[in-house]
């Protein structure tokens, strides 16, 4: 198996805590992705990235095609959008994503000759990728292209590529990291991605990796997807890349996690990769990089999983960015009887939400329905302090003090004990015996600590 | 949990749509572990050293128990009640205080011994502070700490022995006050399987082990502290027992005789009143081996292992400020 071999990587790994939640990948890991066609309409939120949102180009009954920017990042960090369908420019509306933010968006009606989204995947899934063709363009080229591409880190939290890949005299970036580890439960997107367009991801890795003059480019899987790790060796065969077989466990896919696992370094607190020389991006990214620098596609579509107990025929589907909700739950067969919460993402970190005309963002990995009895919980009991937090907790905080401080509204006790170095990925309130809900009192508690900055 | 359940229940009575709810991440918890577990593996690891207190001293055993179990359970519920909370008899936390309180007491004390001890350690104690989870010192040390100050006479290491008692354990006198007054040793053999007088629990090292070796496994207790006392008394016993020229029997007799290892393993390892880190527990352990050495060799008292619980208890939240984790990459 992998452990007896010997790492490529200076890493062990594995990052200290952390736990080892239920994968449940099987709903959909064995589900080759299936290709959604135009629906009837779109809505294209303006700020579906991390920034500024982008400045909408086009006006009210503009047709519009398949590809066309409609929306420009104006701002360094922000992105652009572009159209997924043909189609009549609606009227400007707002919609409410589910992390509760207000948004405009662009709606537009589908008409006219569409673009066979068949096509997109077959561009994205073919194995003829020349690798060589990645010296044909400069970095700064690659920078440009990847910008007007509008592509965004497809791994959720939709950081503009762009600004990751931009060199910087202040922190040379040695090494790319491309995340393939899908530490989330349910989710197998990029696994599916991973299976089915290794060669994109190979060439897209490079093309980043050439961008930023990395030295090494490692791509980290975790071990409970052999065949997504051999799919991706094959690929990358006679190339730089190199593949880091991590451990399987929550939240390795996290950022800092991740760098300590493979190259063994401590991200600073308040600090990223870049700090350490490390630049780190999903594997979704790399195949949009290679398909916007490559092949001048522009990002319109993603893979996303429909998965878990509640769901009736659990897929991973290539979508329009757009398409809503409902449509893509009914293309699975939609709800079952028992279904009980609808979630943007994976049920570790990913959002819930009531109405099935939100749209799917760039940012969306998933769609996760969970049954009744899988997000049963215990009756809250009195902490007992048993630390098993203080063990999860892969940023080695002591979650259940935080919770406290911020039950108790006590903001300088959760700045001592480092509140803001909390990324919120819920490990505590999945392993509490006593089932406090930890990392929500923790989220309330740095509200409570910026209220308290702010007055200060 | 209330939310959900209703939705079940509205399910059960009308199969039309399902009902969404929505809450904020995460969206999984890990059911299968919970509080109420934590307190019956207590009570399962407690179970060799019932055993063996049952098989040394009978009847007297049984009635301790008892009395102890339903004096702690009464107290809770008479105690919560007047904080108007609602009692919760059946996260076991009372019970486990009751057979603890009970393995701590000699088999000679009369009923209203355990029954103080244990309506003290759940009132002040416990609830007194809080309730479950709120407390600073071990509520089962401070009850046997009041009865043992207030009973002196019937609590001395002096009272432990009966000559007129029906059980043959009960006419000898405890190993450690055997060795402490009179120099009398007693076999190592004994002292590991527990074939002495001594509290009820407290007796076999062995039961101690098997119990405790439980917990740990389980991950109920934290291994650090059984692990750091044990060690600590080991170089202390050590060290007086290379002085004295005892070749090793002096540091067998503390290793296994007394309640440190009944101490170790159940006692010092109470979450509520233990350190939170790893590094936190290993100071409270060595701060408890230390303690228990001090008082053992220097003191008037044979045994010091409730004394120095209690006053690493107090030491706490102290060390809990002075292991404050640093986060991962702070500088």
């Amino acid at each position: 198996m992998f452990f007896f071999r010997s790492r490529e990587f200076p890493g062990k790994g594995s990052f200290p805590h952390g736990i080892h939640p239920p994968s449940n990948k099987f709903y959909s890991a064995g589900a080759e992705v299936e290709v959604v066609s135009a629906p009837k309409k779109v809505v294209l939120p303006l700020l579906q990235h991390i920034g500024s949102p982008c400045e909408p180009l086009v006006k009210p009954k503009q047709v519009v095609s398949c590809g066309e920017m409609i929306g420009e990042g104006q701002a360094f960090i922000s992105a652009s959008l572009h159209s997924p369908v043909t189609g009549k420019v609606k009227k400007l509306s707002v919609v409410t994503l589910p992390n509760g933010r207000h948004l405009p968006a662009i709606e537009i009606q589908t008409d006219g000759e569409q673009i066979d989204p068949d096509y997109l995947w077959k561009e994205i899934t073919e194995t003829d990728w020349h690798f060589s063709a990645v010296t044909d363009y400069s970095p700064d080229e690659i920078v440009k292209m990847i910008h007007a591409s509008g592509i965004v880190g497809l791994g959720g939290a939709a950081f503009p590529t762009h600004v990751k890949v931009t060199p910087n005299a202040k922190r040379l970036i040695d090494t790319l990291l491309v995340n393939g580890c899908e530490c989330e439960p349910y989710l197998t997107c990029d696994d599916r991605l991973m299976r089915e367009a290794p060669h994109s991801i190979v060439t897209g890795s490079l093309l980043a990796g050439r961008a930023l003059s990395a030295k090494e480019i490692f791509v980290c899987i975790e071990d409970n997807k052999p065949e997504a790790i051999d799919a991706i060796k094959k690929a990358a065969k006679n190339t730089v890349i190199k593949i880091a077989v991590v451990k399987t466990k929550y939240p390795q896919g996290s950022e800092k996690q991740l760098v300590k696992a493979v190259v063994d370094l401590d991200v600073p607190l308040g600090g990223l990769p870049a700090d350490v020389g490390i630049a780190m991006s999903n594997v979704g990214t790399m195949a949009a990089v290679a398909m916007g620098v490559i092949k001048k596609m522009p990002l319109t579509h993603r893979v996303i999983s429909v998965t878990g107990g509640g769901i009736v025929n659990p897929k991973n589907l290539f979508v329009p960015i757009g398409i809503s909700m409902g449509e893509i739950i009914d293309y699975c067969g939609g709800l079952k009887k028992d279904a009980v919460r609808i979630i943007a993402g994976g049920p570790m970190m990913g959002f819930a939400f009531s109405d099935m005309n939100t749209p799917v963002t760039k940012g969306t990995s998933g769609v996760t329905v969970l049954t009744h009895e899988e997000t049963l919980t215990g009756e809250e009991t009195s902490c007992v302090r048993c630390g098993r937090c203080v063990d999860a907790c892969p940023m080695k905080l002591v979650p259940t003090r935080l919770a406290m401080a911020a039950r108790y509204n006590n903001p300088s006790l959760a700045r001592r004990y480092h509140i803001n170095a909390c990324f919120e990925c819920g490990s505590c309130t999945y392993v509490c015996p006593a089932n406090i809900k930890l990392v929500q009192l923790i989220r309330t508690g740095k509200a409570q600590v910026a209220a308290s900055m702010k007055k200060q | 949990m209330s939310k959900i359940d209703r939705t079940a229940e509205v399910e059960e009575t009308e199969v039309a749509l399902p009902i969404l709810n929505v809450a904020p991440s995460p969206h999984l918890s890990d059911v299968k572990f919970t509080t109420m577990r934590m307190m019956t593996d207590v009570l399962i690891a407690l179970l060799p050293l019932i055993a063996m207190s049952l098989f040394m001293f009978r009847w007297y055993a049984v009635k301790q128990l008892l009395i102890c179990v339903i004096a702690s359970l009464a107290g809770e519920a008479l105690f919560v009640s007047m904080r108007g909370r609602k009692v919760t008899l059946k996260d076991c936390s009372a019970a486990v205080t009751g057979i603890i309180i009970a393995l701590s007491l000699p088999a000679t004390a009369p009923w209203y011994v355990g029954t103080i001890a244990s309506f003290v350690a759940i009132g002040i104690g416990k609830v007194i502070f809080g309730g479950l989870g709120m407390n600073i010192f071990n509520p089962a040390m401070v009850g046997r700490a009041f009865v043992m100050i207030s009973f002196a006479n019937l609590m001395s290491a002096g009272a432990y022995e009966n000559s007129a008692a029906l059980v043959d354990a009960i006419s000898q006198a405890t190993p450690m006050n055997a060795f402490k007054s009179s120099a009398i040793p007693t076999p190592i053999f004994d002292l590991f399987f527990g074939f002495t007088n001594g509290s009820l629990g407290e007796t076999s090292a062995l039961a101690a082990i098997i119990g405790g070796t439980f917990l740990c496994v389980r991950r109920t207790a934290s291994w650090e502290i059984p692990a750091s006392i044990i060690l600590t008394v080991a170089i202390l016993a050590g060290v007086a027992d290379f002085s004295a020229g005892d070749r090793g029997y002096l540091l067998l007799h503390h290793l296994f005789g007394g309640a440190l290892l009944f101490g170790a393993f159940f006692i010092a390892t109470d979450p509520v009143t233990s350190p939170l880190t790893s590094f936190g527990k290993v100071i409270f352990g060595v701060g408890v081996g230390s303690l228990v050495m001090l008082i053992r060799l220097f003191s008037g008292y044979p045994e010091g292992l409730m004394f120095a619980i209690l006053l690493m208890n107090a030491v706490t939240p102290l060390i809990n400020r002075w292991t404050i984790p640093r986060p991962m990459g702070d500088a």
